[in-house]
């Protein structure tokens, strides 16, 4: 067991490996990031300077190119003025894992610099709402349409032709017509969230839906289902699984929406919040407030995928093989 | 192919003859006439059914049998309903059908089980379609998963069977919904040898107990004569019935009977049938010639 190889095609890992490279996985990144943060000499491009001197377009706590300081200090040597001091520094749009960190706490602590703005969470829970209810919607009408698309050829035809037209107009166009109909506010949002995950919800789902073994509908048929049962006791239940992983695939694609949906109308949310943040040169929070999308999204996923297990048992012991 | 001294297949013993006389009394359950079917193709139609005649009567155990090719499929999906006809009808008890029904209960060849079911559930499927309770369904469908041996793994789900488990449950599923028949397309075609013959002998125990008739495909010249009362044998292109034969070994049936001289005889019988003398032969007779002209001469280089 010890001696297997790490590359061996197409077999899987032991368990203690599995964590390890998971463990890896994010270690690796963040690694390069500090290296790149923490050690002068692999790329810091700027001079963040702590005293002008002479050169009377410096100020205390400006960063500047090193090519420029460096004249500008030559310049002051020959000269004989007073020299400018500083350090080199990376620029501020890329702030180091640990004032990120930070960030990561006192985004949340620090009050609104205005009293009509929201705090963090408070963003960060409007975002949250708005893809619940754009999402939502669209599996409400999405799911049952694209169910009934795999089952009967006659409901796929009718309008999955059209869908495949739709799917390539990019929901962020619909921008502007849907703030015209929507108003400024929440509505255009969930509805470019609506349009952008709708028609690929259709046609994956039933596609899914297609995919199932159709034997188990002869099978079904010869045990005397009708038409009805088909549907509601073997259809349903036989491509749920498959279902419940294409919504979770789904879910994330929404999210990717959700970035152009808060600048429709007025901005808002956790994007009102980025934005925000990085006209005040705050990239520090700006990297906090990215990294928690990812964390929310991966821990929704985590959450759904465990609640899956639970949910179909019967796929436990073919999820393993 | 030298020929075994055997009896002829059609001598039977006063026993078996008395058996089919009986047979031959009881009701008609399937009654299959003219039967034909063609399906159209990129390359214009193809007869894969042509003018299938024949009855099976009541708690009869028939095997079809034939050539690849030959329909066999065609033949037990039409009459299951899953294939509609394209001339001729099938009567059930008299009735036409039409269409798929819990009247004729099917086993495939494929595991066609309810993955998301328990045993237990899947055998209440049928019966539960019907309107049967709950709580009637499940003692029903209990007793049937007791017939078959499988009362141990009620609450499974099917993934955590054997294949020969699995078409266990299947058959129970199938007979809970009290077909008048039960059509078995090649259903432990997929099963190893020593599964197979198991479950060839707990076939023939539940059709010994229960009154159920049967028709069942296999390709398996000896699964086809142990199993059966009478073997529709069919020829290829198009499919048609090319005898009738009366199984001439006594019942019950048990594994030393596949040495007896009546079953060879049977035996000899369907190989004539389904491999004709000198096809098959003519074709392993060329591939040797090549062979043996290769050796010890030089091939000479095509031109």
């Amino acid at each position: 067991m010890t001696s297997a190889p790490w590359l061996a095609p197409r077999i899987a890992l032991s368990q203690q490996r599995e964590r390890v490279l998971t463990l890896l996985s994010f270690l690796l990144p963040l690694l390069i990031w500090a290296a790149v943060s923490y050690t002068p000499f692999i790329w810091h491009p700027n001079m963040e300077i702590t005293e002008p001197g002479s050169v009377n377009y410096f100020q205390e706590g400006m960063q500047i190119e090193r090519e420029t300081f460096q004249e500008e200090y030559n310049t002051q040597l020959e000269a004989g003025g007073e020299l400018p001091q500083g350090f080199r520094a990376n620029p501020v749009y890329l702030p180091a894992p640990h004032e990120v960190a930070i960030a990561f706490y006192t985004s949340f602590t620090t009050e609104p610099r205005r009293r009509s703005e929201q705090w963090l969470h408070e963003s960060l829970w409007h975002s949250i709402q708005i893809i619940f209810w754009g999402f939502t919607l669209s599996s409400i009408l999405g799911v049952p349409l694209g169910i009934l698309s795999g089952t009967f050829a006659a409901v796929s035809r009718l309008h999955e032709p059209f869908i495949e037209f739709f799917r390539y107009l990019p929901a962020p166009a619909f921008g502007a017509l849907a703030v015209a109909i929507l108003g400024i506010y929440d509505g255009p949002k969930i509805a470019i969230i609506f349009i952008g995950t709708f028609f690929q919800q259709v046609l994956v789902i039933s596609n899914t839906t297609r995919k199932l073994d159709i034997a188990l509908l002869e099978a079904a048929l010869t045990l005397g289902a009708n038409r009805r049962q088909l549907l509601f006791k073997v259809v349903i239940p036989g491509v749920l699984p498959q279902l419940y992983k294409d919504q979770r695939i789904l879910l994330g694609w929404a999210w990717t929406y959700l970035i152009v949906a808060e600048l429709i109308g007025t901005s808002s949310g956790i994007t009102w919040f980025i934005t925000q943040q990085a006209r005040y040169q705050n990239f520090d929070n700006v990297f906090a407030a990215i990294m928690m999308i990812g964390i929310i999204g991966l821990l929704s996923d985590l959450l759904l995928a465990r609640l899956g297990k639970r949910l179909f048992p019967w796929e436990r012991s073919s999820n393993k093989s | 192919m030298t020929k075994l001294d055997l009896p002829n297949y059609k001598d039977q013993s006063p026993e078996v003859k008395a058996r089919f006389d009986d047979l031959k009394q009881r009701d008609v359950i399937l009654d299959v006439k003219h039967l034909g079917k063609i399906f159209d193709s990129a390359k214009g139609p193809v007869t894969a059914l042509e003018d299938i005649n024949f009855q099976v009567h009541r708690r009869e155990f028939v095997t079809v049998i034939g050539p690849s090719g030959c329909g066999k499929s065609t033949l037990i999906r039409t009459l299951a309903g899953l294939e509609s006809a394209t001339s001729g009808e099938v009567l059930l008890e008299g009735a036409a059908v039409s269409g798929p029904g819990p009247d004729r209960g099917m086993v495939f060849q494929g595991y066609t089980l309810f993955p998301w079911l328990t045993v237990k559930k899947n055998v209440m499927f049928g019966l539960r379609n019907q309107g049967v309770s709950a709580v009637e369904a499940e003692s029903e469908a209990l007793e049937w998963i007791n017939l078959v041996g499988l009362e141990k793994f009620a609450e499974v789900y099917p993934d955590q069977l054997s294949g020969g488990m699995k078409q266990r449950v299947a058959i129970a599923r199938a007979l809970a919904a009290k077909p008048r028949i039960l059509l078995m397309d090649e259903p432990f075609g997929a099963l190893d040898a020593q599964t197979r013959s198991k479950m060839q002998a707990y076939l023939l125990e539940i059709w010994r107990h229960i009154d159920i008739t049967i028709l069942f495909i296999t390709h398996d010249l000896d699964e086809a004569i142990y199993l059966a009362d009478r073997i529709l044998v069919l020829d290829a292109h198009p499919g048609r019935v090319s005898e009738l034969i009366e199984v001439p070994v006594s019942r019950p049936r048990a594994p030393e009977q596949l040495l007896r001289p009546e079953f060879l005889a049977a035996r000899q019988r369907l190989d004539e049938l389904i491999h004709p003398p000198g096809q098959g032969d003519e074709e392993v007779g060329k591939l040797n010639m090549l062979r043996f002209a290769n050796v010890g001469e030089e091939v000479q280089p095509q031109n």
